[in-house]
């Protein structure tokens, strides 16, 4: 049971360091740390194939192309611009207000039973395989077109246009 | 395995709730914030990994295996949604020298 809360407070932490780390570098590896921690969330909840695939996916595809992105693009520090104080303040303010908001509005649920695996065999392989190809099949084949589609649109945005490249 | 999974039997579902939220919250802040494009990236895919996580807890609370489903399916479509993303921001820089979205302020509607 600590080890949740402990985790809980290493997620928080890591997820305030991503947003005030004055370098983007440091950001990037501030949110992979927060992506390990999640997958320790995932491991705790023992979905297991929902551990591997945030993993693989997230940690090593995702922030993998964020990090090119930021090499590709070479910022230098000086040039990293910073809003003005107020505007900050006022950003803490508003998603601080969501946070208080959310969460008194849990309260009024005032439904706090303790999450109990009923069926240990939930989040494992076999079992996900078996929904996602019975119920799930369309969907799924689908996300097929998705994936193919965000392909050739990050090709074709990302390539030069050869008349303004001209 | 049984050890590892009775350690989540005392923790409450409103705790889980709690962090999603919290967490969720961390990623409006970072977006109101920062001007960094891809910072305010990064803090788009937190509130994302927030709600992937909420659903994986009312998954097994509820020991309904669809929840997860729908996580893998929200973890297919922001694969998608960051490649189209870093190729839009990598245009910007490309088109303005800069990835500040304060230069952006010229766009209409």
């Amino acid at each position: 049971m600590s080890t949740f809360y402990f985790i809980a407070f290493l997620s928080i932490f890591f997820s305030i360091l991503v947003i005030t780390a004055k370098n983007p570098v440091h950001s990037i590896l501030y949110l992979i740390l927060t992506f390990f921690t999640f997958t320790i969330h995932y491991i705790l909840l023992n979905a297991q194939f929902l551990a591997i695939v945030n993993f693989i996916v997230y940690m090593g595809a995702i922030l993998v192309l964020f990090l090119y992105t930021l090499m590709l693009i070479n910022l230098n520090k000086d040039s990293e611009p910073v809003k003005p104080f107020m505007v900050k303040v006022a950003g803490v303010f508003g998603g601080g207000i969501l946070a208080v908001a959310l969460a008194s509005s849990l309260k009024l649920v005032a439904q706090s039973n303790p999450v109990v695996l009923q069926n240990p065999e939930l989040g494992l392989v076999k079992n996900l395989g078996k929904v996602l190809f019975n119920e799930f099949l369309l969907p799924f084949e689908v996300s097929s077109v998705l994936l193919l589609s965000a392909m050739v649109g990050a090709v074709l945005l990302a390539t030069k246009d050869p008349k303004t490249a001209a | 395995m049984e050890s590892l999974t009775n350690t989540i039997h005392a923790v409450p579902l409103n705790h889980y709730i709690l962090l999603s939220a919290i967490i969720f919250s961390i990623g409006v802040i970072g977006v109101l914030i920062r001007r960094n494009a891809i910072v305010i990236f990064m803090s788009v895919e937190l509130m994302l990994n927030a709600v992937n996580l909420l659903l994986t807890a009312f998954s097994v609370y509820r020991g309904d295996a669809t929840g997860q489903v729908f996580v893998f399916f929200i973890m297919a479509l922001a694969a998608a949604e960051v490649a189209i993303g870093l190729a839009i921001i990598v245009m910007i820089y490309r088109n303005t020298n800069s990835i500040d979205i304060n230069v952006l302020n010229r766009l209409k509607w």
